[in-house]
């Protein structure tokens, strides 16, 4: 198929990771380059990257999964407003086996009678408002700024078709606060953290936001960044951009998936999300606690249509369960296979952790495709 | 749900919605966040909205680099790998 096969080619595949082995190999030096983005990561497994790769490059597996860093407070609320009557929460499917706290997630309020419906596109929430008029639909709002210009439009689209019945509970999340925390937030580093040598950005983030919000790190932390596309080839050209920019002594924002992002990203995007949200205060993140405006709320223009203002439901903190190691791992400070629980009681089956039940998360990376790979070493 | 793929516009069917096909499969989808939306346009689609158009020429561009990176190398690793 055409944009996905090219980039797939075994034959080109080798040559770039002998061309990472050449750069690399002799230097002397370590490479740790954190992949963002959740996507990159199941893509690194899935493919055997690491495979391709000299032992002195490590890919550092990041907080770039909207699932994994969504706090259990934040999901129990999803699910009490689920159980709320005359209610209907409409999810992207993800969501639904995620553990909240006492053994609660939204399969299992869905089960009790709680209706919840999987929807694949915001459009979907809209009609179901407008098919249920007697009811009230939320639409659970995760993602980072991919998902947020179809939420935007939601709202606009409920708000000009006049509904009453329609809200967004909002849980939308800002990448380069992600990133500025892992860096610099003292919190963070009072956490643990890992030595970053430089960044593979996200695809699809960086379609809507560009390329030029990196550019701040570059310059103010001296990391290199390489945004970098899905596909296997497009990963490794991106790792030997990084490499090639570290031996040279540079720090730039070099984008690799020019086919998509340019320096100003989607603006027709950018500015629907401008329309309807702004900056939250603070929020928090599994694993990188509270970050000062790292998230996004309803505008007061748009308080109708905000389910935290319609409905009144507290956020109430909670800590996860004690030995699960999502929090390090969002980090970059673990690995996976250092949790005592991953592959025994915590597998896709039967997960414990939100890294375990995301399809973008590092720990069902590595169960699903990692996991024989360590053991035969 | 961060999935994204590149699909092609196939027929405009309203002001913001647009048919689109990835190996045969048939989806309408919405393309109000994209400038000018095309039949035969190539989009990166992601929870049923056209995110971007890929850039043909960039593609193009990345290929063709692709095409030329590691070549040396290459087969200075295949010297080194193969057997005395």
């Amino acid at each position: 198929m055409k944009h996905l096969d090219e980039y797939r080619d075994a034959e080109i595949a080798h040559r770039l990771a002998a061309a990472i082995h050449s750069e690399a190999a002799n230097s002397g030096r370590r490479y740790r380059l954190m992949e963002f983005c959740g996507g990159h990561t199941h893509a690194i497994f899935r493919y055997g990257i690491e495979d391709l790769l000299p032992a002195n490059i490590e890919m550092v597996h990041g907080p770039g999964c909207p699932v994994c860093v969504l706090p259990t407070g934040r999901l129990d609320m999803a699910i009490r407003l689920a159980k709320r009557v005359g209610v209907i929460l409409a999810s992207y499917a993800d969501m639904l086996r995620v553990p909240g706290s006492k053994g609660q997630s939204l399969m299992k309020a869905k089960a009790d009678g709680a209706d919840i419906r999987m929807v694949y596109s915001t459009l979907d929430a809209v009609k179901l408002a407008e098919a249920n008029p007697d009811r009230e639909v939320i639409f659970f709002a995760i993602g980072f700024e991919t998902t947020t210009p179809p939420t935007a439009l939601a709202i606009e689209t409920a708000a000009k078709k006049g509904l009453t019945n329609f809200s967004v509970f909002c849980n939308h999340v800002l990448t380069p606060s992600a990133i500025a925390a892992i860096l610099e937030a003292p919190a963070v580093r009072e956490l643990g953290t890992v030595e970053i040598d430089g960044f593979l950005g996200p695809a699809h983030v960086s379609v809507v936001i560009g390329s030029q919000p990196y550019e701040f790190f570059a310059e103010e932390y001296r990391k290199p960044v390489a945004i970098s596309g899905f596909e296997p080839i497009d990963i490794l050209q991106s790792i030997l951009m990084l490499v090639r920019q570290l031996n040279e002594g540079r720090a730039e924002v070099e984008n690799q998936y020019i086919r998509a992002v340019t320096r100003d990203g989607n603006v027709r995007a950018k500015q629907a999300v401008s329309r309807v949200f702004e900056l939250r205060r603070d929020f928090e993140w599994r694993g990188l606690g509270h970050i000062p405006y790292s998230a996004l709320r309803l505008k007061d223009e748009f308080a109708a249509f905000d389910a935290e203002r319609r409905f009144d439901e507290p956020y109430i903190p909670t800590e996860g369960i004690k030995a699960c190691e999502c929090p390090a791992i969002l980090r970059g400070a673990k690995k996976p296979t250092d949790c005592q629980l991953f592959g025994r009681a915590c597998t896709p089956e039967t997960p414990l952790g939100s890294c375990m039940v995301s399809s973008e998360g590092a720990c069902a990376a590595y169960y699903t495709y990692g996991r024989m790979r360590e053991a035969a070493q | 749900m961060c999935h994204a793929l590149p699909v092609k516009i196939i027929a405009l069917t309203g002001p913001d919605t647009a048919k689109v096909s990835l190996g045969g499969i048939v989806k309408e989808i919405s393309v109000a966040l994209i400038d000018d939306p095309k039949i035969g346009d190539h989009v990166v689609l992601h929870v049923g909205y056209a995110l971007a158009k890929i850039d043909e020429a960039e593609a193009e561009r990345t290929l063709a680099l692709l095409a030329a990176e590691g070549g040396e190398a290459l087969a200075e690793f295949a010297a080194a790998e193969a057997p005395p």
